[in-house]
C-alpha cells in the first residue's frame, strides 16, 4: 500500500518536474500569431478595415475584436486564410471571390483637384493641381479609395480581364468522385 | 546504339494509320490569313502593318520584342484586311490582337534574306540570328523561339543536338510524313543547328513504330558519319525532351535545369526543316505540315497549310466531318488543347487538328478512386498522381508542389490509365495555373508593400521637415497659429 | 462551339479499363475455384455463399441509399459482390445462414461505408468480417467439414441442406479439422509437426493420404478458398495475366511465407511446418493474389506493395507458427492494412531528375 501510494506520488513528482523543465526550457518568447496574420494580410495599408494599416488590423485580429471577414481588398482568399489560421469556421459563401481590379480616370471628368493623388497609398496616381490625372495601371492594387474621394464620380474600378498568360483551367467540379482519403486535410480542417 | 529504359509510360491506341499513308496535300490558299501575335512562347511581337497595307510573301508584318518572342511574316502576298482581335486557338477561346490578311493570289514572294550558301563557314551567331528573324519556333508543339534553344551553345558545351522525330502523340503523322518526304532537309538542317551549336554529333530518334520514316531517314544519314538515326520503343511520353534525352544517353536531367546542362539540345524535326529553309532560302516560317485526322474527319489528311489558315479551311479540305466530333482537338489528343471552334488560325505550333469521336475519346464520369497504383506505376516522372490530386482536391496546392507537382509534363498518362477515369491532369493544370497566379499576386503584393512603405517614409519625412521649420519660425507667429488653430 | 463546354482539359484518350471491368475480371478468376468447391461441399456451401453475397449486395444497396449516393450506379461497379464473394469463400461452408448475414454486417456498412464507401475503408472489408466472426463465434467458425461432393452418398441434399443451413443442424460426425487446425491442435498436445502431418493424412475423416497434391486440388476440410490451392492460383495467374494485378504483392508474400517455413523447418522439422504445406494450406494462395492485393486497401506505390507482402507473408507464418489461431492470414492482412498509409508515404517513388530526398539531381562535369 505504501510502496503503491509513494512510487505513485514519485512518479507524479518526477513527471510534473520534467513538464516544468520542459516548459520553461521550450518556452516560445512571444505569440507569433500578430506577425503570422499580418503577413497574410495584403499590406496595402489601405485602411478600408477601418484599422490605419495592416499591422493593426492583426492585432486586432490576434486578440480577437476583429472579423477575419474585415478586409475587402484580401476577399474570400485572405479570409479563408485567416479563418484557417486563427481555427475559427466562418460562412463566407456571401463572401464573393473578389476580382483584382484597377482604377481608371475618366478624362473628362478629371478636374485636376488632386485629390486622389493624396490618397493613394502606393503613389499610383500621377498629375498636379488643375492638370488631369492618370492611374499607372500596373503599380493600382485596385483599393478603390481613389474612387471614393473623387467629387466628380470620375474614377471607375476596371477588373483586369483574363488574358492568354493568365488563364487557367478552373478546378474540376467536385463531383461524386472522392479521391484518396487518409492526407491530413481530409479530416475536416479546411472550411468547406 | 543502346538505349535507357525510362520509368513507366503508356502504350495507347495510336491510330497513326489514319494518315500514315496520305502524302503531304497543299492547302489551296484561303480567302483570308489570320496571323495572331503571339504563336509561342514569350512576348508577342508588334505590329508592324496597318490595315490596307499591301504585304509580299515572307514579309516581316510584326516584329519580335526581346529574345524569348519572334517575328510574323505575311505568309503569302496580299492586303492587310484587317489589324483585330480574333478567338485565339486556345481553350480559353479568349481574343488576342491578329493580323487579317486577304490573299491577292499571286502568292509572290518579296525581297528575301539572303541564302547561307555555305552555312558551315559562317558563326553561330549568324545562324541564330538568321532562325531568329525567320520566325521559327519549336514545331513539335510547345512552339518555344528555336534561335533561343540555338544559343545555348554559348554558354553549355553541346555534345549531342537530338532531332526529336519520336512522335508518340497519337494520330499525329506529321513528323512522319516530313521525315519520309524531306529527309534530306531535315538532315540539312540538323547539321546546320548542329554547327551553330558546334555539337560534334547528332542523333537522330524515331519510334519504331514508324519503319519507313527510320528506313529513308538511315539512308539519308549515310553520308554523314556523325549523324545516326535511332530507332527508339514505341511508348508514350518517348517524346518528351527530358525522357528522349534520358533513352539516348542515359542521363536524366536535372529539376529545374535543362537538357543543355547535360550537353543535349533537343529539336523537332519539322524545326530542323524549317532551319534548312531558312539558311539555305532566306524563307521565313509561313506554313507548316499538320496532321488532319479523327474518325469524325471524313478523309484524314497531312496537309501543308500557311500559317493563319482557320480551322475550317483544313476541315473544308479533307472533306468536312463525317459525323460530328465530341471534341475539336490541336495538337496530339494526349497533350493537345481543346479547340474553341473552328474558327481560329493555325499557329506555328499546330502540330494536328483532330475531329474525335467520343468512342474514340471514351471518357465517362469520374467514379471513386480505387487506389489501384496504376497511375503511380505509369508515371513517367516518378510522381505519385493520385495524392498530388487529393492535395489539390483539398486546395492544398503547396502541398502538392511539396509532392512533385510542378515536375509533372502533363502528358495525361495518368488520366489516360485511370479505371475511374479522374480527371487528373486537369486537377494538375489548374493547379499549376493556380499556383502561378499565386505567385503573380505575391509579386504585385510585394510591390503594393515596398510602394506604400516609401510613401509612408516619405510623408513622414515631409511631416518632420515642416515641424522642423515650425520650431525654427519666431513664437508669435506660432503663437497665432495656435490661436487660428 | 463543337461539343459541349471546356469543362476538362487532356488528354483526350482513354484507356477501356474501368473499375467495373477490373471488378468483373477479379470475379471471373475466382469462378473456377469456386464452383469446384461449391461442388465439393455441397448444398449447404451453395446456399451459405448465395445467403452471403445476397446479403453483402443488400447492405450495400441500404447503405447508398442512406447516403444519398446513386445506388444502381454505385451498385454496378461489382465491389460488394466481390466483398461478399471473398467473404463466403473464407467461412466454414456448412455455416448457418446467419454467419453469412452477420459477415455482410461486418463487411460493408461498418468497414466499409463507416469509413466513406468505395476506395475510402483503411482495411480489407471481407477480412474485417472474417476477423470479427472468428473472435465472436469461434466454434461456429471453427466447423470445418470434410468435403462431400455433390452427386455423392454422403451429400446432403437441398432439403438436408436447408435444415443445416438455415436451422444449424450440424448433422454429427461430419466436422473435420482443417490441415492447420489439425498440426496445431497436435503440437499443442506434444506431438511433433512431422507426425501429426503423417497422422493428419491417417485420420478416420479423410479415407485417402493426404500428400501436398491433394492440398493443391482441395480434397480437405477447410473453408471454400482454403481448399484447392490449384484451382485459386490458376485465377491468380489469369489475373496477372490480364494486369488486373501486379506480381509484387503475391510472390512477395507467398515467397516470404516459403522462406520462413523452410528456413525453421530445416532447423526444428518437429515444432515448425514445411514451406510447401504453409503455402498450400489455409488461405494463403486466396490471401496472396485475391486479398492482400485488395486495391483500396493495399500501398499504391510498387516498392510498397513489395514491403506490403513481405508483411503479410511474415504476420501469416507468425501468427500460424506462434500464436493461439491456426491460420493467420487475415489478421496478418487486417495488421498490414493498418500500416499501408505509412508504407505509401515513405515508398513514393524516386521523382525524375531528384534525388530520393526530393532534391534536383546535381549537374556533372559541365561548365
Amino acid at each position: 500500500m505504501l510502496l503503491a501510494v509513494g512510487s505513485l506520488t514519485a512518479l507524479g513528482l518526477g513527471l510534473g518536474g520534467l513538464l516544468g523543465i520542459a516548459g520553461r526550457l521550450l518556452a516560445v518568447e512571444e505569440n507569433p500569431l500578430e506577425a503570422e496574420l499580418q503577413a497574410l494580410l495584403p499590406g496595402s495599408q489601405c485602411g478600408q478595415c477601418g484599422f490605419v494599416g495592416c499591422a493593426q488590423a492583426a492585432a486586432a485580429l490576434a486578440r480577437g475584436e476583429a472579423a477575419v471577414t474585415l478586409c475587402p481588398p484580401g476577399g474570400k482568399a485572405v479570409a479563408e486564410q485567416l479563418a484557417k489560421r486563427l481555427g475559427v469556421r466562418v460562412d463566407l459563401s456571401a463572401h464573393t471571390k473578389r476580382v483584382p481590379a484597377y482604377a481608371q480616370i475618366v478624362e473628362e471628368l478629371c478636374i485636376g483637384c488632386t485629390r486622389c493623388l493624396k490618397e493613394c497609398s502606393v503613389d499610383g496616381i500621377v498629375g498636379a493641381n488643375k492638370l488631369m490625372h492618370t492611374v499607372v495601371s500596373e503599380v493600382c492594387h485596385g483599393c478603390g479609395k481613389c474612387a471614393a474621394v473623387c467629387p466628380t464620380n470620375g474614377i471607375r474600378m476596371i477588373e483586369i480581364p483574363d488574358t492568354l498568360a493568365t488563364w487557367h483551367w478552373p478546378k474540376p467540379a467536385a463531383t461524386d468522385l472522392s479521391l484518396s482519403r487518409r492526407s491530413p486535410v481530409e479530416t475536416g480542417m479546411t472550411p468547406a | 546504339m543502346k538505349l535507357f529504359p525510362i520509368r513507366g509510360g503508356i502504350h495507347p491506341e495510336y491510330r497513326k494509320e489514319l494518315t500514315g499513308d496520305c502524302a503531304i496535300e497543299a492547302l489551296p490558299l484561303p480567302s483570308r490569313l489570320y496571323i495572331p501575335l503571339q504563336q509561342h512562347i514569350g512576348v508577342p511581337a508588334e505590329v508592324l502593318v496597318s490595315e490596307g497595307d499591301l504585304v509580299s510573301k515572307g514579309q516581316v508584318i510584326a516584329r519580335r520584342q526581346g529574345p524569348v518572342s519572334v517575328n510574323q511574316h505575311a505568309p503569302t502576298s496580299g492586303r492587310v484586311a484587317a489589324v483585330t482581335e480574333i478567338s485565339a486557338p486556345h481553350p480559353s477561346g479568349l481574343h488576342q490582337p491578329t493580323i487579317v490578311i486577304e490573299p491577292d493570289g499571286a502568292d509572290a514572294w518579296g525581297a528575301l534574306a539572303e541564302p547561307i550558301t555555305d552555312p558551315f563557314a559562317v558563326d553561330a551567331q549568324t545562324i541564330e540570328a538568321r532562325v531568329a528573324e525567320c520566325g521559327i519556333v519549336g514545331m513539335g508543339g510547345a512552339g518555344f523561339p528555336s534561335a533561343v534553344k540555338l544559343n545555348l551553345g554559348i554558354r553549355h558545351r553541346i555534345e549531342t543536338l537530338l532531332i526529336n522525330g519520336a512522335e508518340c502523340e497519337p494520330y499525329l503523322t506529321c513528323d512522319d510524313r516530313v521525315m519520309r518526304e524531306h529527309a534530306d532537309e531535315v538532315i540539312d538542317g540538323a547539321r546546320i543547328m548542329a554547327h551553330a551549336l558546334n555539337a560534334p554529333k547528332i542523333v537522330v530518334a524515331i519510334e519504331e513504330n514508324k519503319p519507313q520514316a527510320l528506313a529513308i531517314m538511315t539512308a539519308a544519314a549515310q553520308a554523314h558519319p556523325h549523324l545516326e538515326v535511332v530507332a527508339v520503343p514505341a511508348k508514350y511520353p518517348m517524346g518528351s525532351e527530358r525522357h528522349l534525352t534520358l533513352a539516348i544517353t542515359g542521363r536524366e536531367t536535372p529539376a529545374r535545369k535543362l537538357t543543355a546542362d547535360l550537353g543535349v539540345v533537343v529539336h523537332n524535326v519539322a524545326t530542323a526543316r524549317a532551319v534548312h529553309h531558312a539558311v539555305r532560302h532566306g524563307r521565313p516560317l509561313v506554313a507548316r505540315v499538320v496532321t488532319v485526322s479523327g474518325q469524325a474527319m471524313r478523309t484524314p489528311k497531312n496537309v501543308e497549310a500557311p500559317i493563319g489558315a482557320t480551322v475550317s479551311d483544313l476541315i473544308a479540305f479533307c472533306g468536312g466531318f463525317a459525323q460530328r466530333p465530341e471534341r475539336l482537338v490541336q495538337g496530339g489528343p494526349m497533350m493537345g488543347a481543346l479547340l474553341p471552334g473552328t474558327d481560329v488560325p493555325v499557329v506555328k505550333s499546330t502540330s494536328g487538328i483532330l475531329a474525335l469521336t467520343a468512342e474514340e475519346i471514351n471518357d465517362r464520369r469520374a467514379d471513386p478512386c480505387v487506389r489501384c497504383g496504376s497511375c503511380v506505376a505509369i508515371c513517367a516522372c516518378g510522381l505519385v498522381p493520385v495524392e498530388i490530386a487529393a492535395h489539390i482536391r483539398h486546395d492544398d496546392l503547396d502541398g502538392a508542389a511539396r509532392l512533385g507537382l510542378m515536375d509533372c509534363v502533363s502528358c495525361g498518362s495518368c488520366s489516360w490509365v485511370c479505371p475511374s477515369h479522374i480527371p487528373l491532369v486537369h486537377y494538375f493544370n489548374y493547379a499549376k495555373g493556380a499556383l502561378n497566379a499565386q505567385e503573380r499576386e505575391r509579386r504585385k503584393s510585394e510591390r503594393t508593400k515596398t510602394l506604400v512603405e516609401a510613401r509612408a517614409a516619405r510623408v513622414e519625412r515631409i511631416a518632420a521637415q515642416r515641424a522642423a521649420n515650425l520650431a525654427r519660425k519666431p513664437k508669435v507667429v506660432a503663437a497665432t497659429e495656435e490661436v487660428g488653430a | 462551339m463543337i461539343g459541349e463546354s471546356p469543362t476538362r482539359s487532356g488528354p483526350f484518350a482513354h484507356t477501356a479499363n474501368t473499375v467495373q471491368r477490373t471488378m468483373f475480371m477479379v470475379l471471373l478468376a475466382l469462378l473456377p475455384a469456386t464452383l469446384f468447391n461449391l461442388y465439393l461441399f455441397g448444398w449447404p456451401a451453395i446456399l451459405l455463399f448465395a445467403v452471403t453475397v445476397g446479403a453483402c449486395v443488400v447492405a450495400e444497396a441500404a447503405c447508398l441509399v442512406l447516403a444519398g449516393k446513386p445506388v444502381s450506379a454505385t451498385l454496378s461497379d461489382g465491389s460488394a459482390i466481390l466483398t461478399g464473394w471473398l467473404l463466403a469463400m473464407t467461412l466454414p461452408p456448412w455455416a448457418p445462414w446467419w454467419i453469412g448475414v452477420l459477415g455482410a454486417m461486418f463487411a460493408i456498412p461498418l468497414a466499409k461505408h463507416a469509413f466513406g464507401g468505395l476506395g475510402q475503408n483503411l482495411f480489407n472489408p471481407a477480412m474485417v468480417a472474417r476477423v470479427a466472426l472468428l473472435v465472436s463465434f469461434p466454434v461456429v467458425m471453427t466447423a470445418w467439414v470434410a468435403p462431400h461432393p455433390l452427386f455423392t452418398t454422403g451429400s446432403p441434399t437441398l432439403h438436408e441442406a436447408m435444415t443445416i443451413t438455415f436451422a444449424g443442424e450440424t448433422p454429427d460426425g461430419v466436422t473435420a479439422a482443417t490441415a492447420l487446425g489439425y498440426v496445431k491442435t497436435e503440437l499443442s498436445r506434444g506431438v511433433p509437426v512431422s507426425e501429426s502431418l503423417q497422422e493428419y493424412g491417417r485420420s478416420s475423416v479423410l479415407t485417402y493420404a493426404p500428400d501436398l497434391m491433394d492440398l493443391a486440388t482441395g480434397f480437405k476440410p477447410g473453408s471454400l478458398g482454403e481448399t484447392s490451392a490449384g484451382l485459386i492460383l490458376l485465377g491468380g495467374i489469369f489475373l496477372l495475366w490480364r494486369r488486373v494485378i501486379t506480381w509484387h504483392i503475391p510472390v512477395m508474400m507467398i515467397g516470404t511465407l516459403f522462406f520462413m517455413g523452410t528456413l525453421f523447418n530445416a532447423f526444428d522439422p518437429t515444432r515448425f511446418a514445411p514451406g510447401f504445406f504453409h503455402i498450400l494450406s489455409g488461405s494463403a494462395i486466396l490471401g496472396a493474389f485475391f486479398i492482400a492485393t485488395d486495391y483500396v486497401t493495399s500501398p499504391v506505390t510498387q516498392k510498397g506493395q513489395l514491403v506490403f507482402g513481405f508483411g503479410v507473408g511474415l504476420l501469416t507464418w507468425t501468427i500460424r507458427t506462434f500464436a493461439g489461431y491456426p491460420e493467420g492470414m487475415a489478421f496478418a492482412v487486417l495488421l498490414m492494412n493498418s500500416l499501408t498509409p505509412i508504407i505509401d508515404q515513405y515508398t513514393r517513388p524516386r521523382m525524375f531528375g531528384r534525388t530520393r530526398k526530393g532534391e534536383p539531381l546535381p549537374v556533372e562535369g559541365q561548365r
